[in-house]
């Protein structure tokens, strides 16, 4: 089990925390969108269930976009553009 | 075919123990008292998932990230619960018992919250998501269960007890000679326990949250979409937005006050049905005298609580390890070590396990995770943290916080204030924690 943060070949940045538990997810999120751009896009992937509802709200919060959000199994993938 | 198969598990889970209740049911009357504990926890636990409801993401997420849900879902638990006991101590039908009112609410809440947000759980939170299959809460909860029986089992916490709380008041507002003389009757209840002591701080508590965390981004959401300046207006409506920001934390915490409260009124049912205001009574009538306290007494709250029966786990396996577990006041003289299968109100925290367990597998939620490298420490040291606090305490977030606020006890504010400073200096080493792994990963960038 590994934080990974990375930009993808194809534009935007991966975030994946799958394996951690709350608060982790959360935090990396904001943390990992504090360091892009506005309008750059971020995929954040984690499979903590709680979490999905807490970075729901911050990205309402904070103007962030969640544009898509798959579930597979108990992995949850969010797509988030900054605002 | 996975959807079958969870629906399958549950259902499974969900025989089980109502083949344990039927069993018990069968061997002896008395034993429908374990039932209605195992169901209220069954039912705690399916509301706990659905509502993803855990009071360590209260401050945590709000200090975090910035995110109050959870801290509306509590109070609209406490809110609702606080209004059934007062309905219910109006009718002679409570259970409550307030605690010791002093500083040690405040330094226990403060060790408490400091292991909750390590560990990513509270008391309660640690059980539900460890019936999601979560191993860093299983870690937590082995953390409090021995934590509590080892430190209670010292002469220290025997001096604890006796030179200093048992001293020290124990009061509800309700009680207080100022509120009863003013109001008279059952009124008391209403204005001192549920208006003064649960209402009016949760109010100040939501304000104090919308306009440090709240107002800002809703404002700047709002007034993009509308012309004009703000109003007083906007404030109403950012307030109900507050509110409902997450539907679904918001009914579970209405269903949690309201579950909480039949849970009293049943306990309290069974106590008068049986003639017997503690099952330790029960347990001795039935011959079991070894399970009960020198007072012939067991843990049996009479409403929800978590960490008491976690500490008789601790105590009982240490004993089959030859450790004298009851020359202490906690289990000798108040709560005894009963036998596992006898323990009331473990059977309330298996059925949290399990109704959460039911409500991850029909989420498609349910999974193991075993953890590895840094949350095993996180969840070992938090779930230490949370035995510790919850014994100075003498309570966790359950019995030192929701059910005393709602019950009139001021002396669950002094356990919130607390948590949340505890959650806090936690808040800022995560930060620190995660800013720092940041930093090594965006090297590569």
């Amino acid at each position: 089990m590994a934080m990974k943060f990375e930009k993808k070949s194809g534009g935007g940045y991966l975030l994946d925390i799958c394996g951690y538990v709350c608060p982790h997810p959360q935090i990396y999120t904001k943390q990992a969108l504090g360091k892009i751009k506005e309008g750059d896009h971020l995929e954040v992937v984690f499979d903590n269930p709680s979490s999905s509802e807490s970075i729901s709200q911050m990205c309402e919060q904070r103007g962030d976009e969640i544009i898509e959000k798959k579930r597979e199994g108990g992995k949850f993938t969010f797509i988030i553009e900054k605002g | 075919m996975e959807e079958k198969r969870n629906a399958i598990c549950a259902f499974i889970v969900a025989g089980l123990l109502i083949l344990i209740s039927l069993l018990y049911y069968r061997t002896n009357t008395y034993y429908i008292y374990l039932v209605v504990y195992i169901w209220f926890g069954v039912a705690y636990g399916l509301l706990l998932q659905y509502g993803r409801f855990c009071f360590a993401s209260a401050f945590r997420d709000l200090f975090a990230i910035g995110v109050p849900r959870m801290i509306v879902g509590i109070i609209t638990a406490m809110t609702v619960f606080s209004l059934v006991t007062a309905l219910l101590t109006a009718n002679k039908m409570g259970t409550f018992h307030p605690g010791p009112l002093g500083i040690h609410e405040v330094i226990g809440g403060f060790i408490f919250g400091i292991g909750m947000v390590l560990a990513g759980g509270c008391a309660s939170g640690t059980l539900y998501k460890s019936g999601e299959g979560n191993g860093t809460s299983m870690l937590a909860l082995l953390g409090i269960i021995f934590s509590q029986a080892i430190l209670v089992n010292t002469s220290l916490f025997d001096k604890f007890l006796t030179g200093y709380a048992f001293k020290l008041p124990t009061i509800t507002l309700a009680k207080t000679k100022i509120i009863s003389d003013m109001f008279p009757g059952s009124a008391k209840y209403f204005v001192g326990n549920f208006l003064i002591n649960t209402v009016i701080p949760s109010i100040l508590l939501i304000l104090v949250v919308y306009f440090f965390w709240f107002r800002k981004g809703f404002m700047k959401r709002r007034l993009k979409k509308k012309k004009g300046g703000k109003t007083l207006g906007d404030d109403f409506a950012g307030l109900w937005g507050l509110m409902a920001a997450s539907k679904r934390t918001s009914i579970a915490g209405l269903l949690i006050g309201i579950v909480s409260g039949l849970h009293v009124w049943t306990m309290k049912g069974m106590q008068i049905k049986f003639g017997a205001s503690n099952f330790g009574y029960l347990l001795t009538r039935m011959g079991h005298v070894a399970d009960v306290s020198s007072r012939g007494t067991v843990f049996d709250p009479g409403y929800w609580y978590i960490t008491t029966q976690e500490a008789q786990v601790g105590a009982w396996v240490l004993e089959k390890f030859g450790f004298n577990m009851r020359h202490n006041i906690f289990f000798g003289v108040m709560n005894g070590v009963p036998e596992l299968w006898r323990n009331p109100a473990l059977w309330m925290s298996i059925g949290i396990i399990a109704g959460s367990m039911m409500m991850a597998l029909l989420n498609k939620e349910f999974a193991i995770k075993i953890p590895r490298g840094e949350l095993i420490v996180w969840g070992l040291l938090g779930g230490i943290g949370m035995g510790i606090g919850a014994r100075v305490a003498l309570g966790c977030n359950i019995g030192a916080f929701f059910i005393r606020i709602a019950g009139g006890d001021p002396g669950g504010w002094l356990f919130g204030i607390g948590m949340v400073l505890g959650s806090y200096v936690s808040v800022k080493f995560f930060n620190w924690w995660t800013a720092r792994k940041m930093a090594t990963e965006m090297e590569a960038f």
